[in-house]
C-alpha cells in the first residue's frame, strides 16, 4: 500500500465513519428517550413516523432551522470556537479505533480502521493509539471550559468550572485504570491488544472455554474505567456540570441551534468512544464465537456485528444508569474520585505489575 | 519532501503562536496561544519520529498543565491588560539586542555545521515507547527515581502550604 492509495482509502473511510457515527448519535437520542420512557412507565416519542423512528430526523431539521442566536457581551471568537473544538476532539478518537480486522477488495487488504495500514506483513497501526485517545479527551476539556467562560454568564461559568474540575480529576483514574491492560499486553496499539484477546483462557493446561478477554484478570480496572468514564462524559450520576435544578443547563446555557447540537453530538460521541474503548480493551473487540451455520455474507460481517453489539451494550448501560440513579453531591464526587478510585487504580497497577514480573 | 513541508508549516504555526502570546491583551488568549505552541511542538516531535514524546507532550503540556492555567484565569476572571507605552530604553536596547543575538546564533550554526551534525526529519525508532522506557527505567533509573522523589516532595510541600492558609 503506497501513500497515495492510503490517503484515498482513508478519506473514504473517514466519510463512512463520520456518517455512521453521526447517524448513530441521532438514533441513540431516540433510544435514550424510548428506554428512559419505558423505565418511567411512559411511551416516549411515538408521533413522528412508526414508533417515533423519524424523531431524530425531525430534531435535526429543527436544530438547523432554529435561529442561531449569539448573545451580546460574549467573547465571540471563543464562543464560536468551543463547540467546534468539543465536536472535533470527540470525532478524532474514531481515527484510532479499529472496528474490525480487515476486508479484501480486489486483492487489496484494507484494515477496518482509519489510521490502519494494510501491507504484505499484515495489518498494523500506530503504536500509541491509546495515548492519542487520551490526548484528544484532554484537549476536549478546552471546548467545555471555554464555552462556559466565553458565554459571559454565571450559570455557564459555574457549569464549566465544575465540568473541567471533574474531567481533570477523573482523567487520572481513567488513565491509571488502563495501565493494567498495558502491562498485560505490552503494547499500546489497540489492534495488537485486540489480537491478544482472540483465544480462550488456559489455566495450567486446562481450557476454561472462557474467552481471553482482559475483563477477567482486570475486573477492578474495568470498574474504575467505567466509573471514571461516566464522570468524563458528564453523564448521570456524575452530571453535575449540567444539573438542571441548580445551573439551568450548565456550560451550554447560552448556546442555541446548531452550536448547542454540536455539544450534544460531542457528548454522545464521547459515550460511543467510551463504549468502543471498553469493548477493545476489556471485551475482546471484534472477536466472538464463530457461527458456521450462517450464510457467507453474514459470516463476513460477523466481527463488525459483534463489535457493534458490544458497543451498543455499553450505550444501553449508560441509559439504564441514567434512568435509575440519582445525582451525586459535589463533595461526594470529588471524594469518590480522589480518595477511592485513584488509590484503587494505583493498587491495581502494583498488584498487576507484581504478577507480570513473577510470570516473566 | 512531505516531512520538510510539514516541518516548515508547523514551525511557522509554532512561532506565530509564540508571537501571538506576547501580542494579545487578554490573558486567556495568551494562554490559548501557548496551547497552540505546545500542540505544534508535539507535531514537530512526531515528524522527528518521537511518537511517544509527542503524545505525552499533548497530554501533559497542552492538556493537563495548560488546562490548569486556563482554569486559574477563568476563576480569577482576569480582565484585559492595560497597555503601557513601554520604556524607550527597552526599544533602544531590545531591538538591536535581538538582531545581534539572531545573527550570532545564525553565524555559529553556519560555521560549526560539521561539529553540530545534522538532524534527519524522517521516521526513526528513537522516540518509540520501548526505547524510551529502556532509557528511563534501565540506563537512567537512578536519576529518574531521584527526580520522582523531588517532585513528590514538591507536591507534599504544596499541600502543606495550602493547608496552612485554610
Amino acid at each position: 500500500m503506497d501513500i497515495k492509495t492510503f490517503i484515498i482509502v482513508a478519506v473514504i473511510k473517514i466519510v463512512l465513519v463520520v456518517f455512521i457515527m453521526l447517524t448513530g448519535v441521532a438514533y441513540t437520542t431516540l433510544l435514550e428517550r424510548k428506554l428512559v420512557a419505558r423505565i418511567q412507565n411512559r411511551w416516549g416519542p411515538t408521533r413522528v413516523g412508526p414508533f417515533g423512528l423519524l424523531q431524530p430526523l425531525a430534531d435535526g431539521v429543527k436544530f438547523i432551522l432554529k435561529e442561531d442566536l449569539v448573545p451580546d457581551n460574549v467573547h465571540k471568537f471563543l464562543y464560536i470556537l468551543s463547540p467546534m473544538l468539543a465536536l472535533a476532539m470527540s470525532l478524532i478518537a474514531f481515527a484510532i479505533i479499529p472496528f474490525g480486522d480487515s476486508v479484501t477488495v480486489r486483492g487489496m487488504t484494507i484494515p477496518l480502521q482509519i489510521t490502519g495500514w494494510g501491507g504484505a506483513s499484515g495489518n498494523s497501526d500506530i503504536n500509541i493509539g491509546l495515548l492519542i485517545i487520551l490526548g484528544a479527551t484532554s484537549i476536549g476539556v478546552y471546548g467545555i471550559a471555554l464555552a462556559g467562560w466565553s458565554s459571559n454568564s454565571k450559570y455557564s461559568l459555574l457549569g464549566s468550572l465544575r465540568a473541567s474540575a471533574q474531567m481533570i480529576s477523573y482523567e487520572l483514574a481513567l488513565g491509571l485504570s488502563l495501565v493494567g491492560i498495558l502491562l498485560l499486553s505490552g503494547s499500546m496499539s489497540l489492534r495488537e491488544i485486540v489480537k491478544q484477546q482472540s483465544n480462550t483462557w488456559m489455566i495450567g493446561g486446562f481450557n476454561t472455554h472462557l474467552p481471553h478477554w482482559y475483563i477477567f484478570p482486570q475486573f477492578i480496572a474495568f470498574f474504575i474505567y467505567l466509573m471514571a468514564a461516566y464522570a468524563e462524559t458528564n453523564r448521570i450520576p456524575f452530571d453535575l456540570p449540567e444539573a438542571e435544578t441548580e445551573l439551568v443547563a450548565g456550560y451550554h446555557t447560552e448556546y442555541s441551534s446548531m452550536k448547542f447540537a454540536m455539544f450534544f453530538m460531542a457528548e454522545y460521541l464521547n459515550m460511543f468512544t467510551v463504549g468502543c474503548l471498553a469493548t477493545l480493551l476489556f471485551f475482546g473487540g471484534w472477536h466472538g464465537p464463530a457461527l458456521p451455520f450462517l450464510p457467507p455474507l453474514l459470516q463476513a460481517i460477523l466481527p463488525l456485528l459483534y463489535f457493534a453489539a458490544k458497543v451498543l451494550f455499553f450505550i444501553f448501560v449508560y441509559i439504564w444508569v441514567r434512568g435509575t440513579l440519582p445525582r451525586f453531591r459535589y463533595d461526594q464526587l470529588m471524594a469518590f474520585g480522589w480518595k477511592f478510585l485513584l488509590p484503587l487504580a494505583i493498587a491495581n497497577i502494583i498488584v498487576t505489575s507484581f504478577i507480570v514480573a513473577w510470570r516473566a | 519532501m512531505v516531512h520538510q513541508v510539514l516541518f516548515i508549516v508547523f514551525g511557522l504555526i509554532c512561532v506565530a503562536g509564540a508571537v501571538n502570546l506576547l501580542v494579545q491583551r487578554h490573558p486567556i488568549n495568551s494562554a490559548l496561544s501557548l496551547v497552540v505552541v505546545m500542540a505544534s511542538l508535539a507535531l514537530i516531535y512526531l515528524l522527528l519520529g518521537a511518537e511517544f514524546v509527542a503524545a505525552i507532550q499533548v497530554i501533559v503540556y497542552a492538556g493537563a498543565i495548560m488546562v490548569l492555567f486556563v482554569f486559574v484565569i477563568m476563576l480569577l476572571n482576569a480582565g484585559s491588560e492595560e497597555r503601557s507605552s513601554g520604556s524607550r530604553i527597552a526599544l533602544l536596547l531590545g531591538v538591536p539586542g535581538v538582531l545581534v543575538l539572531g545573527c550570532l546564533i545564525g553565524w555559529i550554526m553556519i560555521n560549526n555545521n560539521k561539529q553540530l551534525g545534522g538532524v534527519s526529519i524522517a521516521a526513526t525508532d528513537f522516540g518509540e515507547t520501548h526505547p524510551i522506557a529502556r532509557l528511563l527505567f534501565r540506563d537512567f533509573l537512578l536519576p529518574f527515581e531521584i527526580t520522582s522523589i523531588l517532585i513528590l516532595i514538591a507536591i507534599m510541600g504544596a499541600v502543606v502550604l495550602g493547608k496552612r492558609e485554610g
